[in-house]
């Protein structure tokens, strides 16, 4: 099926990739920081789009759950217990221009190492249609031949960064 | 199917969106927010490699899973010190924050 020359496919990665990097315009052109946790939300939502177009799904489940809803409630808590980012006199710091070259430069270079193929052929031919899915991901997480120390070091450092956070914010009322 | 380069480009365009949210902003909880996009645009990369590369394997998800899990760590330890920060300096502007500047 073909609308207007173009696949349904290609629509789907052009409405994500205008909001992903919508969003991410928003998150930095924002002047009002709830306004902003709220395009990075629009962002993070068009990449969990795009990995529904890369087949796979559970990332992009994942990306949903943990990134939307825990990351985005958790700025846009930052944001309202710190009151004074609404009324932040100057969105930049004095530094924009010159961190504006440096970032348009990085772009030009990027974007020559992905079009040109200087570091390797980056135009395969076209992907296989024999994906993993997320059953293989599942037992590569818990295989002993493949990620299951990765795994269970995840775990302790998201433990361990859980009760940092909690010591670190906490009130020292005794003090 | 979309080709691989298109991925990369807007993987490139996000991540340097993010670098410049992370050294334009002066607000501390922005700076953050640029991170979160900077490493989005790593996951991007990890999956589209995985898929156009070697679909297989699964290298490609279980280290776009732990990017997840070391990114959901750095939010809630960075908006914490910024939390303590606001707590102790009634500002979250990085300009304000230069204490152990020599």
């Amino acid at each position: 099926m073909v609308i207007g020359g173009l696949t349904p496919e290609a629509i789907a990665f052009g409405f994500f990739t205008i909001l992903t990097l919508g969003g991410a315009l928003g998150v930095v052109l924002n002047k009002n920081l709830v306004r902003g946790s709220v395009w990075l939300i629009v962002s993070l939502f068009g990449v969990a789009g795009l990995f529904v177009l890369l087949s796979a799904p559970f990332l992009a489940a994942v990306q949903v759950l943990v990134y939307i809803g825990a990351i985005g409630i958790l700025f846009t808590f930052a944001v309202m217990l710190t009151r004074s980012m609404t009324n932040l006199r100057q969105r930049f710091t004095s530094q924009w221009w010159s961190s504006l070259i440096v970032v348009v430069l990085l772009f030009v270079v990027l974007m020559a190492g992905v079009v040109v193929p200087v570091w390797g052929n980056a135009r395969p031919e076209d992907a296989s249609t024999v994906v993993a899915t997320t059953v293989d991901l599942g037992v590569a997480l818990v295989d002993g031949n493949q990620f299951v120390l990765p795994f269970e070091v995840a775990s302790l450092l998201l433990t361990a960064a859980m009760i940092g956070a909690i010591v670190i914010a906490r009130q020292h009322e005794e003090e | 199917m979309v080709p691989l380069w298109m991925y990369l480009a807007v993987a490139a365009a996000l991540f340097c969106l993010g670098t410049y949210t992370v050294l334009s902003r002066k607000n501390a909880v922005a700076v953050l927010m640029g991170v979160e996009l900077m490493l989005n645009a790593v996951n991007l990369n990890l999956v589209a490699f995985w898929r156009f590369q070697d679909p297989l394997n699964m290298a490609g998800q279980a280290f776009t899973a732990f990017v997840l899990v070391v990114a959901a760590a750095e939010a809630a330890v960075g908006l914490a010190i910024i939390i303590a920060m606001y707590r102790s300096r009634r500002s979250v502007a990085v300009d304000d924050v230069d204490m152990l500047r020599w």
